[in-house]
């Protein structure tokens, strides 16, 4: 490691290649026996105890908010047997991985990069580490994984959350029928954009995992270095996963016919 | 026995700011050495180089034929189990009670069952004075108590080296005798390779048996003991005796209109800080206490430091001639009334 080449944008490809290389370490590592069950269940756990609550809060008005759009917007069009569907649809397919991935992010992403940190500035990681230990094993990997297993699993709740809550509006609120807009369900939604929902719930906890990790784990020095790792690794997640959600839906629009097409 | 531990052409930076470059020394195996040196010299940062959690851009650590500097992370996890580390604050996990925190390296690389385990950790538990305290998490008891049970854990593997950063730090001074002998009778027992980074001169005048001490991005000096304790070298002689007359200065540079001003104010009457008798000179070391057995290094040292005394600085040759017995002058042929001419100049250098 000699003189850092510096041009302009050389730090930010740095600390890229260097989160793509602990992201690729957590992968590696996590097929290392022995598997730590103990801290993933407990992460797992505590990454649910807060987001849970959240999310629900979260889901209901956005569940709202589409179906109230979506039901004016379809009696102006003279629609209104597609309202269901539609909002399925929005829900399934956009609403709820984007819900799940602030939540993880903000609520358990947070949370992970400030536990790492504040060990990190205690010497507890390099202490681990002298004692042996590869913290990415013992400490990541089981964070990672909680939080992928956390988003998926706060993916269909949101989705179901949001159906309700789109029915909700749309039934008492907009005098929708109840039966048109359940049976409408499967006009356009298929199966595939449930698959979709969920593997984008699976990598936006991957990501959001592995940049809490990343930041916790380089705080720039002392506690303020670990409030700003916080802050930071919340910005950089949020960033990554809508990104990563565009790319995603574009192939999967591209590769995945329409229903009925 | 502890390992040997080499350290050749050692530099480390933090961007463009030099820490220290070129530190050269070896710590014999299963010998105490204590690491001197102002705040702010990189003390830290050279025991962090020492585990490989720094990883400093030239030069070797060479232990047991490895190069820390340049192996792959897998041998590093391999070789740093020969090490237990004291760090500064202790680093506990403030997740898990002192048992556990204890017990945690056990569970991690043995196969022991709980009942070993329990033995284990309550044998190193009373070792360092903290029965009672099992249950307890480290944000409930105090630093010093904290900096015992970081070394009740670094020792439950019983480790090759021993690295100790400011051993003395938030412990009020008995405490820090009792840490010393504790020291010392690990070593006596185990015969481990110990280093002790600190800036406490009690320490460094009777805990060991090799001295060093950097300052100003730089290994002033390493070697026996009696060597530094003994230096004309200014900043060693400032150090030693705590006085602000001299190179080191409250800032990291000293420069020279500081230097003769502090020196006007000395000439007027001002105290300079220090005590007025001078603390150099070779003083008798640490002991185990009785009933332990006898330090092996202690001879090993012996016979080493007699082989190359020639080679010593004069004041040096007298301090350890006259800490030996008379029937150990006659065995290594010196004499302490007859001065051999001293190679070195005698401002002193890098040994």
């Amino acid at each position: 490691m000699t003189a850092q080449t510096t041009f302009p944008g050389a730090g930010a490809l740095r600390e890229t290649g260097k989160l793509c290389q602990l992201g690729i370490d957590v992968v590696r590592t996590s097929f290392r026996r022995p598997f730590q069950l103990r801290e993933f269940i407990q992460q797992s756990w505590f990454i649910v105890s807060v987001t849970v609550l959240p999310t629900a809060l979260v889901s209901i008005p956005f569940g709202a908010v589409i179906a109230l759009q979506l039901g004016s917007l379809t009696r102006q069009i003279g629609a209104q047997s597609f309202t269901g569907a539609a909002s399925v649809l929005a829900i399934i397919q956009q609403a709820s991985p984007i819900v799940t991935a602030l939540l993880i992010a903000g609520a358990g992403g947070s949370a992970i990069c400030a536990d790492l940190g504040s060990r990190k500035i205690r010497e507890e990681i390099d202490a681990m580490e002298v004692l042996g230990v590869s913290p990415i094993h013992r400490l990541v990997v089981p964070r990672v994984l909680a939080a992928m297993l956390v988003s998926v699993l706060l993916n269909g709740m949101v989705s179901v959350v949001g159906v309700l809550g789109g029915y909700f509006f749309n039934v008492i609120m907009q005098d929708g029928t109840p039966g048109a807009y359940l049976a409408s369900f499967s006009a356009l939604a298929q199966l595939p954009d449930l698959w979709i929902s969920e593997i984008k719930a699976l990598i936006f906890g991957f990501i959001a995992g592995i940049v809490a990790a990343y930041r916790g784990l380089n705080p720039a020095g002392g506690p303020k270095g670990v409030g700003d790792a916080v802050n930071q690794a919340v910005v950089i997640t949020f960033l990554l996963l809508f990104f990563v959600n565009f790319v995603l839906t574009t192939i999967y629009l591209t590769v995945v016919p329409a229903k009925g097409s | 026995m502890g390992v040997e531990v080499v350290v050749e052409g050692l530099t480390k930076s933090f961007g463009k700011q030099t820490i220290w470059q070129d530190v050269t020394l070896t710590l014999p195996p299963g010998e105490v050495s204590v690491m001197l040196g102002p705040s702010g010299t990189g003390k830290s940062v050279f025991l962090k180089s020492l585990v490989g959690l720094l990883k400093p851009e030239q030069g070797k650590i060479v232990i047991n034929g490895t190069d820390l500097v340049r192996c792959s992370e897998h041998k590093l996890y391999e070789i740093r189990k020969m090490f237990g580390v004291l760090f500064q604050d202790g680093a506990l996990f403030g997740s898990m009670d002192l048992y556990d925190n204890i017990a945690f390296p056990l569970r991690e690389h043995t196969r022991k069952t709980e009942a070993e385990v329990r033995r284990i950790v309550l044998e190193k538990m009373e070792m360092v004075g903290l029965v009672g305290a099992e249950r307890k998490l480290p944000g409930e008891i105090s630093g010093g108590m904290r900096k015992r049970a970081g070394l009740a854990r670094a020792l439950v593997l019983d480790p090759e080296i021993i690295l100790c950063d400011e051993p003395d730090s938030g412990l009020d001074p008995v405490r820090t005798a009792y840490l010393s002998q504790l020291l010392i009778d690990l070593n006596a027992q185990i015969d481990a390779t110990i280093l002790i980074v600190t800036h406490n001169i009690n320490i460094a005048r009777t805990v060991p048996d090799n001295l060093g001490m950097l300052f100003r991005r730089e290994l002033v000096m390493f070697g026996p003991r009696e060597v530094l304790l003994t230096s004309d070298e200014p900043v060693v002689e400032q150090f030693l005796n705590g006085r602000r007359l001299g190179p080191i200065g409250m800032s990291e540079e000293k420069d020279q209109a500081t230097m003769a001003a502090e020196q006007a104010h000395a000439d007027a009457g001002h105290s300079d800080g220090s005590l007025d008798e001078d603390v150099r000179g070779v003083v008798p070391q640490l002991e185990p206490t009785p009933g332990l057995p006898f330090r092996d290094a202690v001879r090993r040292r012996k016979d080493r430091v007699m082989s190359i005394i020639h080679h010593l600085p004069y004041e040096a040759q007298q301090g350890i001639i006259a800490s030996l017995t008379p029937e150990e002058q006659a065995r290594y042929n010196v004499h302490a009334t007859a001065p051999t001419p001293s190679p070195w100049p005698r401002q002193g250098g890098v040994l």
